[in-house]
């Protein structure tokens, strides 16, 4: 799911340097390059037993824990960058793994389907659910229990008072800074408590 | 085709200072080896153990059949700590009683067997007597020290006591220290040896006599906490002996025989392990296991106390094991983090309570195997 031109545009926005936590880490390929093209360290966060074994295989530090539990056992501004790259859309605790972002993280970089892309909406007005390459399940098989738009997390953002120091789309591997909510199938939120 | 094991023995004359203030002198370390110590000197592994192993960690001895190490499904020649690769070390701790000195030997002060006069041993007064042993050997730097549980406390420890000398940490189903009900359980197990009329104050050896009873009982009591529920529901469930099952009303109504498979496998265990492990071990074991707690010295701050590691760590802990359960893993994993360490942390949904560390599960056999393959890639380097 996460392309290597998202990774790349993620990577773009971590200082050099940065002590980093990545929740949802996957198989630790942007951890990888984190640590191999701008000198970062840290740490990522995974439930999934190949991903564990991925990132392991790697030699990224991955940690095997929920992230429904919170995380509660980080403390504030323990990270320079808190990734959450594809990750939200997955989380039951969505408002809270936001706030906790920004809370253990300087910055908190967040990345998400945008369902109110205009290819979903064609969908949604032709009477069906999207099912793309970038939601490519059914309705009735998704993991995707989170399913927002760039502007609902605009608002989210607002209602937890969080800064948002850099909002765009991404689409066709290039960043959409016009008229995103429409033109983008996945949202970057760049943001700060 | 195995590999085969074969014992060694160094003695070492120098007293070793114990953390109680205590000395012991002229004692043996029995140890196995496998797999080659290359040029550099540095692709040694050492594996610590845990109560009731010993320094046969891996293969098999010569002519034995059955006779496999403790680790043997993790430790070998292609396995996940790989002994083509690798120069792997099992000790028999002091105190034990698989080879090294431990209660049963002579005190060369006294000229009479140490019984219960055997110096109390911590795990750290384990590590520096491994500590000697790799000076022994020209090891001047582990590749890992690991362990599972008790195993996994030495390990930890090795990484504080010696953080020069070790580049990676593998610390299994393993804890920062023990809970209060983990104290219990050891102290049942203790009362139950020492009220044995054949302990007679730890000097049993004199007497002829084992306190087998004790033993049987704290070997029981142990077994239980080794396992899940779950596990033993599906193993034994209510099920009855062959023999009960087939008495016409049921039950036998005693409250003494042995009815249910569960009572009759305990005791199978009890009986096993009462003939060959020695009761003043069990007791030294079991303390050991009470007494460490490396954040006590830092006004039980785990953080502080595990600063001073500088090695790399892997932790793994499995979801249905109480006794050390994942939380007490977490617990090291977060110390870690606060300090920076590079360390990966896997929690195996596995349903084998404390015994799933020397079971075989793809995912945590995968985990270490890859671990170990990083380091390998590491020493190469």
């Amino acid at each position: 799911m996460s392309d290597t031109q998202l990774l790349n545009t993620v990577a773009a926005l971590v200082p050099p340097g940065s002590h980093v936590l990545d929740l949802g880490c996957g198989d630790g390929q942007l951890l990888q390059q984190l640590a191999r093209e701008r000198g970062c360290t840290g740490y990522g966060i995974e439930i999934d037993d190949a991903n564990v074994l991925a990132c392991v295989r790697r030699g990224v530090n991955v940690l095997q824990v929920n992230l429904h539990q919170g995380l509660a056992a980080f403390a504030d501004h323990s990270f320079d960058v808190v990734l959450q790259i594809n990750t939200l859309q997955h989380l039951r605790n969505a408002e809270v793994m936001l706030r906790e972002t920004v809370r253990v993280g300087r910055v908190g970089i967040v990345a998400f389907p945008n369902f109110a892309h205009w290819a979903n909406r064609l969908s949604v007005l032709r009477g069906r659910m999207p099912v793309t390459a970038r939601l490519p399940y059914e309705w009735y098989d998704t993991p995707n229990i989170r399913v927002g738009t760039f502007k609902d997390f605009e608002v989210l953002a607002g209602k937890n008072g969080l800064k948002l120091l850099d909002a765009f789309g991404f689409e066709d591997g290039r960043v959409v800074r016009r008229w995103p909510n429409l033109m983008a199938g996945t949202a970057v939120f760049v943001l700060q408590r | 085709m195995s590999l085969i094991a074969t014992p060694q023995s160094l003695h070492f004359q120098a007293p070793l200072p114990l953390q109680s203030g205590a000395r012991i002198r002229g004692y043996d370390l029995t140890y196995e080896t496998y797999g080659q110590l290359n040029a550099a000197r540095d692709n040694a592994v050492l594996v610590c153990h845990a109560l009731n192993a010993s320094h046969h960690v891996a293969g098999v001895y010569a002519g034995q059949d059955k006779s496999e190490g403790w680790w043997d499904n993790m430790i070998g020649p292609g396995k996940p700590v790989d002994t083509d690769r690798f120069f792997v070390i099992g000790i028999n701790n002091l105190g034990s009683c698989f080879g090294s000195t431990g209660p049963m030997h002579v005190n060369p002060d006294t000229g009479r067997v140490y019984g219960a006069d055997f110096p109390v041993v911590t795990v750290e007064d384990w590590v520096d007597a491994q500590a000697r042993l790799l000076d022994e050997l020209g090891i001047p730097q582990l590749a890992a020290v690991m362990g599972g549980s008790l195993g996994g406390m030495q390990a930890l420890s090795w990484t504080l006591q010696y953080p020069e000398r070790v580049r990676h940490a593998v610390v299994v189903a393993s804890a920062p220290n023990l809970s209060a009900e983990n104290i219990a359980f050891n102290e049942v197990a203790r009362r139950a040896i020492v009220t044995d009329p054949d302990f007679h104050g730890g000097h049993f050896y004199e007497h002829g006599v084992l306190p087998r009873r004790g033993l049987r009982i704290a070997r029981m009591i142990g077994h239980i906490t080794y396992l899940s529920d779950d596990v033993m529901n599906e193993k034994f469930g209510r099920e009855l002996r062959q023999a009960v099952a087939e008495n016409a009303s049921g039950y036998k109504y005693s409250t003494q025989d042995v009815e249910f498979q569960i009572e009759s496998y305990l005791r199978h265990q009890g009986d096993k392990f009462s003939e060959y492990f020695d009761a003043n071990t069990y007791l030294l074991i079991t303390r050991a296991l009470d007494y460490f707690d490396p954040a006590r010295a830092f006004d039980g701050n785990l953080t502080r106390a595990l600063a001073r590691a500088a090695c790399k760590f892997l932790l793994v802990s499995f979801s249905t094991d109480w006794r050390f359960a994942p939380a007490r893993s977490r617990e090291i994993v977060k110390a870690l983090l606060e300090n920076r360490r590079a360390v990966s942390y896997a929690e195996i949904d596995a349903p084998h309570g404390h015994d799933a560390f020397l079971l075989d599960d793809p995912r945590y056999m995968g985990v270490v195997r890859s671990y170990f393959d990083g380091i390998a890639q590491g020493a190469a380097a």
